[in-house]
């Protein structure tokens, strides 16, 4: 338990804004969570926040105001937006703010990334060969996957048909046309048993996160949620990850996942089978199918029956990714993270919409995953 | 290209204090961080761990197509003896020939490790 309530979460439109910039956008997400807060910018102590390449956080102050608060620059890769709310949490743990901002924004071009082998620490060598190719280690990856589980194609096409349909069901997501399994399982193969359809793009887009001390919640009225437990973690050893020359140690790999999801429920004092509505990093259809096993959802191989039973849908037993996640949203990957504790803050305050699952949940978690092997948590509840 | 070139090794490291081995060669041990890691030639044979087929042309640069110009090729991992399994391109006549933890053998170490199916 942290003490830490979210009072006010907004997002920026998702997908291509021709002329908009990523700062505008972190702009637009910020005023929108203050807005849902009931706040101003004046009243925010202090703020974390951050890029992948769209700029620094902390030059808002010049759109929102110059309030003379600490504002600290965060550069974590698909992690940025965790590991900013982290550190906000931190910050009203310690006592050393009541409000606290996490926010997160990208705007990335066409195309899939083109890194540069030497920013990870490998030869040229590895660019001229063609192996500085992201989507080669998620094929890689669920392609032994798939033969060590019996996990069958048809069943990554039904992840990416879900998140188009609730991609339908979101106004703010970027891919809003239904798209049926068969068409996705026939389209252009990217890296086998990936299609084009099964992938994420890089996107555009902002997320904010406004957290406060349970007093402050109180006194502000509102729907508050509670921060149960939020936890970022880099891999241990013998995890396999994106542009690894090798996966070193015998047997298995281990998942940084796994490790970080295990200490958010720890944390939270929950129970994975407890959740009610969660959010797992799908950079493919693949990665959502494994996340499901490594976060501890389900054991692994039981995804195909899970699936075939609609259990990740909007009204099955465990909805995944209700507002289209990654694959209808878009990777602007400051913003992804963030994004999910939008969706889940959305869901638990019963204000989804279309797309809100029934009942009334109670309890939310979300999930990223990234390079080089950063995973963050979080556990909500209201 | 002479005939006389001796046969490709891959470079690691193995870490005296606790035996993990490295790929490539490494000054610091990933498993127990310490820093005495003597170099080892790592084995020439090994199993197919995991692999996809690159489909697309990658981007140029940095990538070099050969001089026949781009196909479709396997990548993926070699489990070896020494436990740790290294990302190489894989030859084959047929990409369904890498299932099943096919053998493969070492035919260049630079400027990525890569191995072909042992028929």
């Amino acid at each position: 338990m942290t003490g830490v309530s979210i009072v006010g979460a907004g997002l920026s439109a998702f997908g291509r804004q021709p002329g908009v910039s990523g700062r505008e956008m972190a702009v637009q997400a910020i005023r929108s969570a203050l807005v849902d807060a009931g706040l101003e910018w004046s009243d925010v102590q202090i703020a974390f926040g951050g890029s992948d390449g769209s700029g620094l956080a902390d030059t808002l102050v010049a759109e929102l105001g110059l309030t003379g608060i600490p504002f600290t620059n965060v550069k974590n890769g698909c992690a940025t937006g965790g590991s900013a709310l982290v550190s906000a949490v931190n910050a009203i743990r310690s006592g050393s703010a009541e409000i606290a901002l996490a926010v997160g924004f990208d705007k990335h071009g066409r195309g899939a990334f083109a890194p540069l082998p030497e920013e990870w620490g490998l030869p040229v060598g590895y660019g001229e060969a063609g192996l500085m190719v992201t989507t080669q280690f998620f094929g890689i990856k669920i392609a032994r996957y798939m033969r060590e589980h019996g996990i069958t194609a048809p069943t990554l096409a039904k992840v990416a048909e879900k998140a188009y349909a609730n991609g339908t069901l979101n106004p703010n997501a970027w891919r809003r046309t239904p798209m049926s399994a068969d068409e996705i399982a026939s389209a252009d193969m990217v890296n086998d048993p990936l299609t084009r359809f099964m992938f994420c793009s890089p996107g555009e887009g902002g997320a904010a996160i406004i957290v406060a001390s349970e007093a402050v919640a109180t006194r502000l009225g509102g729907r508050p949620v509670s921060l149960l437990s939020a936890v970022t973690r880099t891999r241990g050893f013998g995890t396999f990850e994106v542009f690894a020359p090798a996966i070193q140690g015998a047997g298995a790999p281990t998942s940084v996942s796994t490790v970080a999801a295990a200490a958010a429920f720890d944390a939270a004092g929950v129970r994975p089978d407890e959740i009610d509505v969660l959010q797992l990093q799908d950079t493919e259809s693949g990665a959502e199918i494994m996340h499901m096993a490594e976060c501890g959802f389900c054991e692994h191989g039981e995804q195909e029956q899970l699936l075939e039973k609609g259990a990740t849908l909007i009204d099955g037993s465990m909805p995944v990714n209700t507002d289209g996640g990654c694959i209808a949203n878009g990777e602007p990957i400051g913003a992804s993270g963030l994004r999910q504790v939008h969706e889940i803050v959305t869901q638990l305050r019963g204000e989804a919409g279309d797309r809100q699952v029934p009942g009334t949940p109670r309890l939310g978690f979300t999930h990223v995953y990234g390079a080089p092997g950063i995973s963050a948590c979080t556990v909500l509840a209201v | 290209m002479s005939t006389t070139e001796p046969a490709p090794r891959l470079h690691g490291s193995r870490c005296d204090s606790c035996g993990n081995v490295a790929f490539p060669v490494a000054d610091g041990c990933q498993r127990c961080g310490q820093q005495v890691m003597q170099p080892i030639e790592l084995s020439e044979h090994g199993t197919v761990w995991g692999f996809t087929v690159q489909r697309f042309a990658p981007k140029s640069p940095p990538y070099v197509p050969p001089a026949d110009g781009f196909a479709p090729f396997a990548v993926g991992y070699v489990e070896l003896a020494e436990g740790v399994k290294v990302e190489a391109v894989l030859d084959c006549a047929d990409f369904a020939e890498l299932e099943g933890q096919a053998p493969v053998r070492l035919t260049a170490a630079a400027p990525v490790p890569r191995f072909e199916v042992v028929a």
